[in-house]
């Protein structure tokens, strides 16, 4: 048996660590309490749960010097209602639109997401490109991280013991035109992806490709990047034949596993005609 | 707050939010049907959200407002939403029932005229076996329509 506390503010959570040695902290618990009934925890079960989700100041999402902080444990639902989310980074709510179920939603956060570091969270790619930084803090202080680094391999994030994730940071100015995600899985709702791509586009008023940045989920241990792609789609119009050509650079940047939702041929091409079917926004520049 | 009323639930902290209302607490309409998040006939409002009450703990209940399909209907009158599913036959087997139901409390709350898309989407976290869902969504729909004439009277 565990016990389950339930911290009002950070100060209680350091008070907690520094009591008990054992802890797990949650905060919506889709993915841990899901992992604890069928005992996939790493450790045995630990003597104290912490559930961070009646902490203020990680619930609120705020906006200071051009940027915007979300606290760790705001609901993905809340972020498809926030209006400085919707507005300044579209690429986000079109992926928590397609993450779990409306009750997965209402309960799991986005710093759950990030922490559980799966290559299938449906949250990443598009934290990955808009250069998401975290706020990570223990009792000594916090430090700051681009979540690239904070990801290290498929379920493996760099959080030491008595750290947690206050905050995901995000800057405002970007001047992508187009935000764009997409996610192939096994049926619509309630999918674990087998594939899915995010991207960010700027288009010349010629429909020439001024900047991209694309990022895959599902293909690769971790959100795997490819800038060699993106660097021989710049000039370029977002052709058929374009992005077609393009292919074998996806295939050297992505490195998909076989597993029970797909095989890893499969992925590739899901995840080639991801890229393909990104020709619909060929000469029209808009989100 | 369970139902509208003040309660003191005495209970192991991490025993989970379904068995401490159906066993300890006898409200044996949110039923489990997967016990991991994917099947929704555990939903529950919890401060008039729906949430999965098999990935909860009770620990997180405390100073919470929670509604169980047993707190739906008032003053010993259906709601609108279960004249609707029973009058179109939404019911078969009726394991799926008091999830979808509350579910669909949640949707009309935050979209008091969803689409039939949308009203889709809002029940997408609730699996049924039975029905096909066509009448699940009709039940909806129809409920949506007196509701809103109600709201105009
Ligand atoms: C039915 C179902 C469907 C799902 N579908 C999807 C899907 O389509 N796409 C997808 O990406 N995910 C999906 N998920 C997974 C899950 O819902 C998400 O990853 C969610 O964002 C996790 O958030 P949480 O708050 O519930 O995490 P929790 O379970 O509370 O925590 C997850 C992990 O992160 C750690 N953690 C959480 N918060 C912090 C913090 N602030 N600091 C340090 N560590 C922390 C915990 O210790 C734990 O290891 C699904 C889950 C279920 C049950
Ligand atoms: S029993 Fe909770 S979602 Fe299936
Ligand atoms: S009525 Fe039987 S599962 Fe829906």
């Amino acid at each position: 048996m565990s016990d389950v506390l339930l911290p009002k503010n950070l100060h209680e959570v350091w008070k907690i660590f520094d009591k008990s040695s054992e802890t797990l902290v949650y905060a919506g618990g889709t993915d841990l309490l899901v992992k604890l009934a069928s005992s996939r925890v790493p450790h045995s079960t630990p003597n104290v749960l912490v559930c961070l989700e009646n902490i203020e100041e990680l619930r609120n999402i705020r906006e200071t010097d051009g940027r915007v902080r979300i606290g760790a444990c705001v609901t993905h639902s809340r972020l498809l209602s926030h209006p400085l989310i919707r507005d300044n980074f579209p690429v986000l709510p079109k992926a928590l639109r397609l993450l779990g179920s409306p009750p997965v939603r209402n309960m799991g956060t986005l710093g759950g997401n990030i922490c559980t570091a799966s290559p299938a969270g449906d949250a990443l790619p598009a934290l990955y490109l808009l250069d998401a930084e975290l706020e990570i803090s223990s009792q000594k202080g916090s430090r700051f991280i681009p979540i690239g680094q904070f990801i290290k391999g498929p379920g493996y994030a760099e959080l030491q013991s008595g750290e947690i994730l206050i905050a995901i940071w995000l800057d405002k100015n970007n001047d992508y035109t187009i935000h764009h995600f997409e996610k192939v899985g096994q049926r619509n709702a309630l999918a674990i992806s087998i594939a899915s791509m995010a991207a960010l586009i700027k288009l010349s008023s010629e429909g020439i490709v001024e900047k991209i940045r694309l990022a895959w989920g599902s293909v690769a241990p971790t959100i795997a990047l490819s800038s060699e792609v993106e660097t021989v789609l710049i000039g370029k119009p977002l052709s058929q034949v374009v992005l077609n050509e393009a292919r074998p650079l996806l295939n050297q940047a992505i490195s998909p596993i076989d597993d029970i939702r797909a095989k890893a041929e499969y992925r590739r091409t899901v995840a080639a005609n991801l890229l393909i079917r990104l020709s619909r926004y060929n000469g029209h520049d808009k989100v | 707050m369970l139902n509208g009323k003040e309660i003191v639930i005495n209970a192991e902290p991490d025993q989970r939010v379904i068995d401490l209302l159906r066993e300890d607490l006898g409200l044996t309409g949110a039923k489990e049907g997967c016990g991991a998040g994917e099947c929704g006939a555990c939903t529950i409002l919890v401060d008039n959200e729906s949430r999965l009450s098999c990935l909860m703990l009770a620990a997180q209940l405390e100073g919470k407002t929670i509604t169980t399909i047993e707190g739906i209907a008032k003053e010993g009158e259906f709601h609108p939403l279960q004249e609707a599913f029973i009058e179109y036959g939404a019911v078969q087997c009726g394991f799926c029932t008091p999830g979808m139901i509350l579910s669909a409390v949640d949707l009309l709350a935050k979209n008091p005229g969803p689409t039939r898309e949308e009203i889709k989407e809002g029940m997408s976290g609730n699996l049924c076996r039975c029905t096909g869902y066509q009448k699940i969504v009709d039940s909806v729909e129809m409920a949506v329509s007196k509701m809103g004439k109600k709201g105009r009277q």
